[in-house]
């Protein structure tokens, strides 16, 4: 049986239009690749898939007859990761749930639902991670400042949580990563793009932080070196807790 | 504001709190109202100490000024601490301030008795109240009810906070009337059965309006100090069942003893903390509370420690090696929930996911099964499992010589014989 390579834009929407080509063409055997393919082998059929709306919207559809709806959203949330790799795996989940007659979210004996459910924690921690670990700093004009680098695309995932726990401040977290942020303005939340290079780091200046904020850090830096026990020191269990690269960006460890 | 005063309180009040370790910042469900600040839905631990301990919320006394003289506290009476005292705008602060900027899930005050148990419950209690009142703060807020405050003030405490709770501090009332002479275990029973009838009555009332105000809705908690006084496991682990039991707790904490003062009634300043003893007795905790234990079965007049170079779990299964080994396959939950090295969510994907096929050990590792110590206990899709007769004794060996606990560093050198 032949290999095809399919050529896809690496989106959600791509992955299902490409799903949508595996059962129009009856591939068997297949192989994903975001963007442009370097060096493609002689012999090797290569397909390149255009993102379609319809196409993806009917894959979209079959997978809601045979999945809950937290099925699919656990796919999706497995595709934020953006991990690379993983989008075959994914591939395989989609397949295996329209080859099956029965819902199969639940079968962890099956290697493409474990690894769909491992991804999930992965993401699921790494959102916790930063729901806990996100330092606001108050710039001067009252808005509250924070800068991530979270190991996957977790920035969407936050918009509820912060938005429905700080409503009466102006907020911004930004993924120094990814580049780009999430910006609420007091009644609704929005994702933004800046370029930091232009106007320098927010934050970076004194002059832009609130009167008070480094009153505040240096408040929280004594709580956390009080409430420490000397004659416990964990150094281990600490590190395993945060890990180091997460330091840079909290105020008690920087 | 005098910054320098405020930050030296701040250590003081935060160092003379850390003793207490109840951190829980979970169980509520108080929703942001009015686009107030904050929320309380899911814990969050937003940082760690270096003793690996979780930092949720800014746990403080209100104050260490105090008329009670026990052994055990650092601010009792006649310690020749600094003393310093909060006013309730300055916590308040504070609280919002640490809120606002991520660094905590709510407030977990705590005070020195001044005057009376009523005149520092109602400190408390007016904090509490003024964070939700004036400042339409819905963060986590959990409140020590000090022993032998009136029922109004418990009454009002349980409407602004989300949590209450009364230590306990001795396992027994012979520990404590050693080392708290002027405390008594009625004065702490009382609150705790008026609190317990008093969350009843809300949750029922809330079953019928929606509206009912709420009433401390992440329940109450205590804590115990383990290795001041010479109870064993057993009466504590029997205490803790029947605070649970009596009182609907949510929790009970174990703490371990850390020596700070000198006194002859107390363990010596250089004694290690029993940190794995504290560690045991929670793995206990959690083997009744999630896994369908008896405290009987953990502990007994026969057993009265729990060993401390394995977990309470493995020691029940090489005490009862005639339960096993268990079926992965057809084993209903509860038992499967009894085998070493599996989890209460592994155990709860192996239900599920043998409804789509029998599964074998490769399928077992990867669903995170710890399979050095399952493999013992159970037989599933493979002809591969453990046909030697084992003894308990043997397999504890086994077990023990093939991980790598950090509990280990001392037994190390025996195992090495085998």
């Amino acid at each position: 049986m032949a290999l095809t390579t399919l050529i896809y834009d690496g989106t959600f929407e791509g992955l299902l239009t490409a799903v949508f080509e595996v059962y129009a063409h009856r591939l068997q055997q297949v192989k994903l690749h975001v963007g442009e393919l370097q060096n493609a082998a002689m012999f090797e059929q290569v397909m390149h898939v255009v993102t379609d709306e319809t196409r993806g919207g009917r894959v979209l559809k079959g997978l809601k007859e045979r999945l809950s709806p937290m099925g699919v959203q656990r796919l999706y949330v497995a595709h934020l990761a953006g991990i690379a790799g993983e989008d075959a795996n994914l591939l395989g989940y989609m397949r295996y749930a329209f080859d099956s007659e029965m819902n199969i979210e639940e079968d962890y004996g099956n290697r493409y639902v474990l690894r769909v459910s491992e991804l999930v924690r992965m993401m699921r921690r790494e959102k916790h991670r930063m729901e806990a670990f996100v330092r606001f700093q108050q710039l001067s004009d009252g808005t509250f400042y924070a800068a991530i680098e979270p190991d996957f695309n977790v920035l969407p995932l936050l918009n509820r949580h912060f938005k429905s726990r700080y409503a009466d401040q102006k907020w911004m977290i930004y993924d120094i990563k990814r580049k780009y942020g999430l910006y609420y303005d007091l009644h609704d939340t929005q994702f933004i793009e800046m370029d930091f290079a232009e106007t320098g780091k927010p934050g970076v200046a004194v002059a832009a932080y609130s009167e008070d904020e480094a009153v505040y850090q240096h408040l929280w830096k004594n709580y956390f070196n009080s409430v420490n026990i000397a004659s416990r020191k964990n150094t281990r269990l600490h590190v395993r807790h945060i890990p180091k690269r997460y330091w840079k960006h909290l105020t008690e460890k920087i | 504001m005098n910054w320098e005063r405020i930050t030296e309180k701040l250590n003081i009040l935060a160092d003379a709190a850390k003793y207490d370790v109840s951190c829980a910042s979970s169980g509520s469900k108080r929703k942001n109202e009015n686009k107030g600040l904050g929320n309380a839905s899911n814990g969050i631990c937003h940082s760690y100490t270096e003793d690996g301990r979780c930092v949720s919320l800014l746990k403080i006394l209100l104050t260490n000024h105090c008329i009670f003289d026990c052994a055990y506290c650092v601010s009792r009476k006649n310690n020749d601490i600094k003393r310093a005292a909060f006013t309730v705008q300055e916590v308040v602060d504070l609280t919002i301030n640490f809120y606002r900027r991520n660094y905590i899930e709510g407030l977990f005050l705590s005070s020195g008795i001044f005057k009376d148990a009523d005149y520092t419950m109602e400190r408390l209690v007016r904090v509490a109240k003024k964070l939700r009142t004036e400042h339409n703060f819905n963060g986590y807020i959990h409140l020590k009810s000090i022993p032998g405050a009136s029922d109004e003030l418990m009454d009002e405490a349980g409407r602004w906070a989300d949590r209450l709770s009364v230590n306990l501090e001795m396992p027994t009332e012979a520990g404590l009337k050693l080392l708290a002479p002027d405390k008594n275990q009625q004065d702490m029973i009382k609150p705790m059965g008026y609190l317990k009838n008093a969350i009843i009555k809300h949750t029922e009332e809330k079953k019928l309006f929606k509206k009912a105000p709420q009433f401390a809705p992440a329940g109450q908690s205590t804590q115990m100090i383990i290795g001041a006084t010479p109870e064993n496991d057993n009466e504590v682990l029997h205490s803790a069942n029947y605070f649970y039991k009596a009182f609907k707790l949510k929790r009970v904490y174990y703490s371990g003893y850390v020596p700070v003062l000198v006194d002859n009634r107390l363990p010596a300043l250089n004694t290690a903390v029993p940190m794995v003893r504290e560690n045991r007795l929670y793995q206990a905790d959690w083997l009744m509370r999630f896994y369908g234990f008896k405290v009987n079965e953990i502990v007994n007049h026969a057993q009265p420690h729990l060993d401390l170079d394995i977990d309470p779990k493995l020691g029940w299964a090489i005490r009862n090696l005639q339960s096993f080994p268990v079926d992965i396959n057809r084993a209903d939950l509860q038992m499967i929930l009894r085998v070493p090295g599996i989890g209460v969510q592994s155990a709860q994907k192996i239900v599920k996911a043998r409804m789509f096929g029998k599964l074998n050990w490769d399928n077992l590792k990867q669903m995170g099964v710890s399979l050095n110590r399952a493999k013992y206990f159970i037989t599933c899709n493979s002809n591969t499992f453990e046909r030697r007769d084992l003894t308990g004794e043997n397999i504890k060996q086994y077990i023990l010589a093939s991980s790598q606990s950090k509990y280990l560093k001392n037994s190390q050198t025996q195992l090495n014989l085998f």
